[in-house]
């Protein structure tokens, strides 16, 4: 992979780079891993007694926890209802439809590739999915333990145990995100500074690579 | 696998499903679900396992350790001293083996936090407030006690009628041990019918007052009367 990289770096950059996430998806993104940062952080704290006991501060850090979580939705509604969340409202669209070959991936467990990928892999849509699916459970669940005074003790018990469970399932979804990340250092990259290269790509995402080839100008760096 | 695809799914392999959708309100139904009917799920594995929901996930035996200071204030056994004063015939300082040699009661009752969480079956012991105060000798015109911590930031309120039900303790061991520092040790109050930020650790002093100073959690938007909505109370049968 680093071979094609270097070799694509040495001929002119605008006939091989393609825009995979645009500014205002990088700024959603990088928002909103800072959020989750500070919440599982803050969440290790109020959690674990050792974890406890070394920070100590329960009201301040449970006070941290809570506003962040309550601040959770806003980089990712900025960034898709403003006029300029065009491209995030489109991926998102890619993100919601499924082809049946990848809801075969899906009923497989993986096992099942799909033949042609989009823009995004059934992985990466499903890992979409869950992080927003778990902001909507966190955020309902996370409301009823700080203001409990509007819900019944049963209400309270039960969100406490939904708020954990999904918790940990957070923890290993964010945990494989980062791994994936690290070990796919032009993917991570396009989600820093934006593009791929169209080798990336033709190998990772033909079927996204097509339908640009097909649009002109729709997705392409400037 | 063209030929595959298709008999297997009796689709279209270009048809789309938006499974996005799908999936993203199915985890809203189960964790209303969770929410609604979490508690009952606790209530009969607590009844089949003797642990509840908490006990499934890794960490902490169900309790979360609350300490609003930056550490916790560790006091030894022999330094340990209970100070009761303010509107009373004698003021008394006790330590750890006067509180001991005090007639005890024991009995198991759920610790209970007023954001949900729960531990079934936790094993009290110590002293009834109550038997405190009858040897302290209440005053004309008292009304309620004012609890201190040594960690210096904490405190508490009770009034004398709650504080002399019989659920009321002193307590010096928990879970079947001496009570531990991070539990709030070596002694702590149990409030067996209230939630559980009415149960301050490392109990330093008991002030008999004329009104009722709402405590930290109070003042940080906690109920002052933390009942727990009648599901034990003074009348719990667990009590011996």
């Amino acid at each position: 992979m680093d071979d094609v990289t270097t070799q694509i770096d040495a001929v002119p950059e605008s006939a091989y780079r393609i825009l995979r996430f645009d500014g205002v998806q990088r700024a959603a993104h990088w928002a909103n891993a800072l959020l989750f940062g500070i919440l599982m952080l803050t969440a290790l704290l109020l959690y674990f007694p050792s974890l406890s006991g070394v920070v100590g501060r329960r009201a301040l850090v449970a006070n941290i926890h809570v506003w962040s979580g309550v601040a959770l939705p806003v980089p990712i509604l900025i960034s898709l209802l403003g006029p300029w969340g065009a491209q995030m409202r489109r991926d998102l669209r890619r993100i919601n439809v499924w082809t049946s070959d990848e809801v075969k991936w899906l009923r497989s467990l993986g096992m099942n590739a799909p033949r042609v990928v989009d823009k995004f892999n059934p992985g990466q849509k499903l890992n979409a999915i869950f992080v927003g699916g778990s902001i909507l459970v966190m955020l309902a669940t996370g409301s009823i333990l700080k203001w409990f005074r509007f819900f019944p003790v049963s209400w309270r018990t039960g969100a406490t145990f939904v708020h954990d469970v999904l918790a940990f399932a957070i923890f290993a979804v964010v945990i494989g995100h980062i791994l994936f990340a690290l070990t796919h250092r032009d993917a991570m990259r396009s989600m820093i500074k934006g593009w791929v290269s169209e080798a990336w790509a033709a190998r990772n995402a033909p079927g996204w690579l097509r339908e640009m080839k097909a649009t002109p100008g729709r997705d392409e760096l400037p | 696998m063209p030929a595959a695809a298709k008999g297997n799914t009796g689709k279209k392999p270009g048809s789309r499903i938006a499974v996005g959708r799908r999936v993203f309100l199915g985890m809203g139904v189960l964790g209303a679900a969770g929410i609604v009917f979490g508690a009952k799920v606790q209530n009969i594995l607590g009844n089949a396992f003797g642990s509840g929901l908490g006990g499934l996930l890794p960490g902490g035996d169900g309790f979360r350790i609350y300490t609003i200071t930056g550490s916790y204030p560790v006091i030894s056994e022999s330094a340990y001293r209970l100070e009761v004063s303010g509107l009373v015939h004698n003021p008394q300082t006790f330590t750890l083996a006067d509180l001991k040699a005090m007639p005890s009661t024991s009995f198991v009752q759920e610790f209970q936090c007023v954001t949900g969480w729960t531990v079934p079956n936790v094993h009290w012991e110590g002293v009834k407030l109550s038997d405190i105060l009858d040897n302290a000798g209440i005053k004309q015109g008292a009304v309620a006690l004012s609890f201190e911590s040594y960690d210096g930031a904490d405190s508490e309120s009770l009034t004398l009628d709650q504080a002399r039900l019989p659920d009321v303790i002193v307590a010096y061991r928990m879970l079947g041990a001496p009570v531990t520092t991070e539990h709030g040790g070596p002694v702590r109050l149990y409030v067996g019918p209230m939630f559980g930020y009415k149960s301050l650790k490392w109990l330093s002093a008991i002030r008999v007052v004329d009104e009722v100073i709402p405590g930290f959690w109070e003042q940080n938007g906690y109920p002052v009367n933390g009942w727990r909505d009648g599901s034990t109370g003074p009348t719990d049968k667990s009590l011996s």
